[in-house]
């Protein structure tokens, strides 16, 4: 056939044609929106309707928005400037005044303003001290050493005190390890854990109150004292959310541990604490924490107020935690079990290099969710009484400057709540793709 | 050994409730500070300022008792509380006095074992109705939808006065001041009851308070006043007789303008010499010093000036003295004599 070739077809191309550019309809934004937005009749419509839509509430949003009303002083004067301007009526325009009077006190509440650089740096270094644990790709590895200080640094730079307290509870550490192998070298792990938690708590209850307090009159070093009093805001929100989210992983993690073990009494100890815990609403622990207690207690012992919800949002999350976590464990198929153990693995070896690694990696997003869910509920103490920002949007309504203004003190606090939350959502999926190793 | 350790707590909690009891006065003294339970705000009578500074005219009263015990108004720990956790704080000890718009009823008194010391302000439950609904008293308001914050006195004594009127309403219940306003603005109902300072405040609030109207009918009355726990009569006195020494101070005319050349020397009148230490030995019968009511009267001014100035005609909330005047003007106020 291939002789006969030039005889048959009169013309043969013999190179390529340049490419041509894709018509111009299929590219650019035009092709985008063909695409995406108008690829049928009824798609099209849907647009359409969507569009108007959107128009429809930002054409009403924008105009309210957009107020010149930052350097107001009150409500009547955001109404005269926006009367002026001829916008009257209950949607005339937002009353941005009250958000630069105020954005401090949403932030601090009532902290010392002259001390206003303790809760900042405390705040910056919490990134210092996470990024070793979130990032660690990106970190240099000595900086978890910071990681681990953190916990003590960040309640000393809050409530301030003598710098010999964090000191020593650091030391009660050291004692509850030093106990741990004088024991368990005598009688075994069991009993070397269990007295040193016992000798570490002694310390900790007893000791370190006194002893911190001498120390502290012969070498006085420390920062002044704050009270718990004067922590509110957003201060208070992540105070009381990154330490509850903080231990809550941990406790969460023994308590699932616990609920899976073979031991009776751990398994009843821990199986009861997360039903019960589960069983009740968040606010009838925060009550318990405010007036509960406080009736149990000797009057005059400072038991403080902050510390107790810190304790029962704690307790409350690390029930939720434990349950994510035994989700993550339920999915692991048993060969990763039976697999560790034909390693030779002891228990918490195993769990150590094999069966967290997997069952907190499938985890994540319930583990984040949990987290996310813990910091808005923080906001439940404003009804005992704690000037969160809700609570503390009521005390500045009840200001006669600002009575009657909603929308931009909610707005303000929305957005601030907004962008930890989103955060936390967007490391979590940044954390799903880093430690995706494609078995799915 | 968890329970002996819980016993044991039982057992010092039980001591030293005993021993704590004996004189919140002395506490009070030897911690320098008084702890005073405040509303988480109410205009007018206890909101912080932009710095964090209470005010308002429950605050006033603290901050009176404070330079009357401490000769510090500033030496006061304001302590939030909501209307659930009031009475808790006080009864455990968390907070020394409770100056709260609390209104002084049987059951507080007696069985919650509080002691309300006096009446700072005399409220009653009100109605305001747009003046557009034509409506001119609380008797035409048959069938009407009321906004009614809910779990308070408030509630009954509304089912109270429309089934003692033989009239129907449609309550539209709400959880807070803010929200009951913004459903009154949208119009979801015809009425918003609450204490008649509440409404003034909230009509202050509004774009248009001319297009509102407060009817005239007071449905209920609503005593509110500071209270302490009951049994430390020391401590119940010096709070009921420093409220007395701000009330009778603007009796006798002692205005925080005047009150130092009065306080330097005894003059003609001796009540006021008795009032400001300068005769007799008042304060020291109370525990404090002779210049007790000086530094009270002085932290504010008397009981009207604090009025005026929180709550009064020239402020926004613009209340009128009306029942909280002094007896002589026709008003309630009657603060026995200091002698």
């Amino acid at each position: 056939m291939s002789e006969m070739h030039a005889e048959t077809v009169g013309y043969v191309r013999d190179t390529m044609l340049p490419e041509q550019d894709p018509p111009a309809t299929s590219v650019g934004a035009i092709g985008w929106l063909r695409e995406n937005l108008f690829s049928g009749w009824f798609n099209s419509v849907l647009t359409i309707l969507s569009l108007i839509f959107i128009y429809w509430i930002l054409s009403a949003l924008l105009p309210w928005f957009f107020s010149p009303t930052w350097e107001a002083t009150s409500l009547n004067e955001c109404r005269e400037i926006l009367a002026e301007m001829g916008r009257e009526g209950h949607f005339g325009g937002a009353c941005w005044g009250v958000i630069r009077d105020r954005w401090v006190q949403l932030l601090f509440g009532f902290y010392p303003s002259g001390l206003y650089w303790r809760p900042i740096l405390a705040f910056i270094l919490l990134f210092v001290a996470l990024g070793p644990v979130l990032f660690s790709d990106y970190f240099p590895g000595k900086l978890i050493w910071f990681s681990a200080i953190y916990p003590f640094l960040m309640p000393w730079l809050l409530w301030g005190g003598s710098v010999w307290t964090p000191l020593l509870v650091i030391a009660g550490l050291g004692i509850g390890y030093g106990v741990f192998r004088v024991v368990a070298a005598a009688a075994g792990n069991l009993a070397g854990i269990i007295a040193a938690v016992i000798a570490a708590l002694a310390w900790w209850i007893f000791l370190v109150g006194p002893l911190s307090e001498l120390i502290h009159s012969i070498i006085p070093a420390g920062l002044n004292s704050v009270d718990s009093r004067n922590f509110g805001g957003f201060m208070l929100s992540i105070t009381i959310g990154v330490v509850a989210i903080a231990i809550s992983l941990p406790l969460g993690i023994v308590l699932a541990l616990g609920r899976r073990s073979d031991l009776l009494i751990v398994k009843a100890l821990c199986v009861g604490f997360i039903e019960f815990i589960r069983g009740v609403p968040l606010i009838t622990l925060l009550f318990v924490a405010s007036t509960l207690l406080n009736i149990f207690m000797p009057p005059g012992t400072n038991f403080d107020i902050i510390l107790r919800v810190i304790i029962m949002a704690t307790l409350f999350a690390s029930a939720y935690m434990a349950e994510v976590i035994r989700g993550g464990l339920a999915a692991l198929p048993k060969g990763q079990y039976e697999g560790a153990d034909s390693l030779g693995l002891d228990y918490w070896q195993a769990q150590r290099l094999i069966i967290m690694p997997q069952a907190l990696k499938i985890s994540i997003p319930g583990i984040v969710s949990t987290f996310i869910g813990l910091f808005k509920d923080t906001v439940l103490v404003s009804i005992i009484g704690l000037l969160d920002p809700l609570g503390l949007s009521n005390a500045i309504r009840a200001d006669s400057d600002w009575n009657g203004i909603v929308w931009e003190l909610y707005g303000f606090i929305a957005l601030l709540f907004f962008i930890f939350c989103f955060g936390m959502s967007r490391y979590s999926m940044y954390l799903e793709r880093k430690l995706q190793t494609g078995h799915r | 050994m968890k329970k002996s350790v819980f016993l044991g707590a039982l057992t010092v909690a039980g001591l030293s409730a005993g021993a704590a009891a004996a004189g919140t006065l002395d506490d009070v003294k030897a911690r320098g500070t008084l702890n005073c339970g405040v509303t988480t705000g109410l205009v007018g009578f206890a909101a912080p300022d932009a710095n964090g500074v209470w005010e308002g005219f429950d605050v006033g009263v603290c901050r009176a008792v404070a330079a009357a015990v401490l000769g510090d108004s500033t030496a006061v720990e304001f302590v939030p509380t909501t209307g659930k956790t009031r009475f808790t704080a006080l009864a455990s000890g968390e907070i020394d006095m409770l100056a709260r718009n609390t209104t002084w009823t049987f059951s507080r008194d007696v069985d919650l074992k509080f002691e309300f010391t006096g009446v700072n302000y005399y409220d009653g439950q009100g109605f305001m109705v747009p003046s557009g609904l034509g409506v001119s008293s609380a008797k035409e308001l048959d069938g009407a939808t009321v906004c009614i914050q809910t779990g308070t006195t408030t509630e009954l004594n509304l089912a109270d006065y429309f089934r003692s009127n033989n009239m129907n309403y449609e309550p539209v219940p709400i959880e807070t001041n803010a929200e009951a306003q913004q459903q009154y603005l949208a119009g979801a109902c015809d009425v918003y009851t609450t204490d008649r300072s509440g409404l003034a405040a909230t009509r202050a609030a509004f774009e248009a308070p001319g297009d509102h109207t407060i009817l005239p009918e007071t449905i209920s009355k609503e005593p509110l006043g500071p209270l302490v726990r009951h049994g430390d009569h020391e401590w119940g006195d010096v709070v009921r007789w420093t409220l007395n020494a701000l009330i009778v101070a603007e009796e006798l005319g002692v205005t925080s303008a005047n009150i130092t050349d009065m306080a330097s020397s005894a003059g003609d009148n001796p009540e006021i010499n008795r009032l400001l230490g300068t005769e007799g030995n008042l304060g020291e019968m109370l525990g404090l010093e002779a210049d007790w009511a000086v530094k009270a009267i002085s932290a504010g001014g008397n009981y009207g000036e604090l009025f005026e100035r929180h709550i009064g005609e020239s402020t926004p909330i613009g209340l009128a003295r009306g029942l909280n005047a002094q007896w002589k003007d026709g008003g309630l106020l009657y603060a026995p004599p200091f002698r």
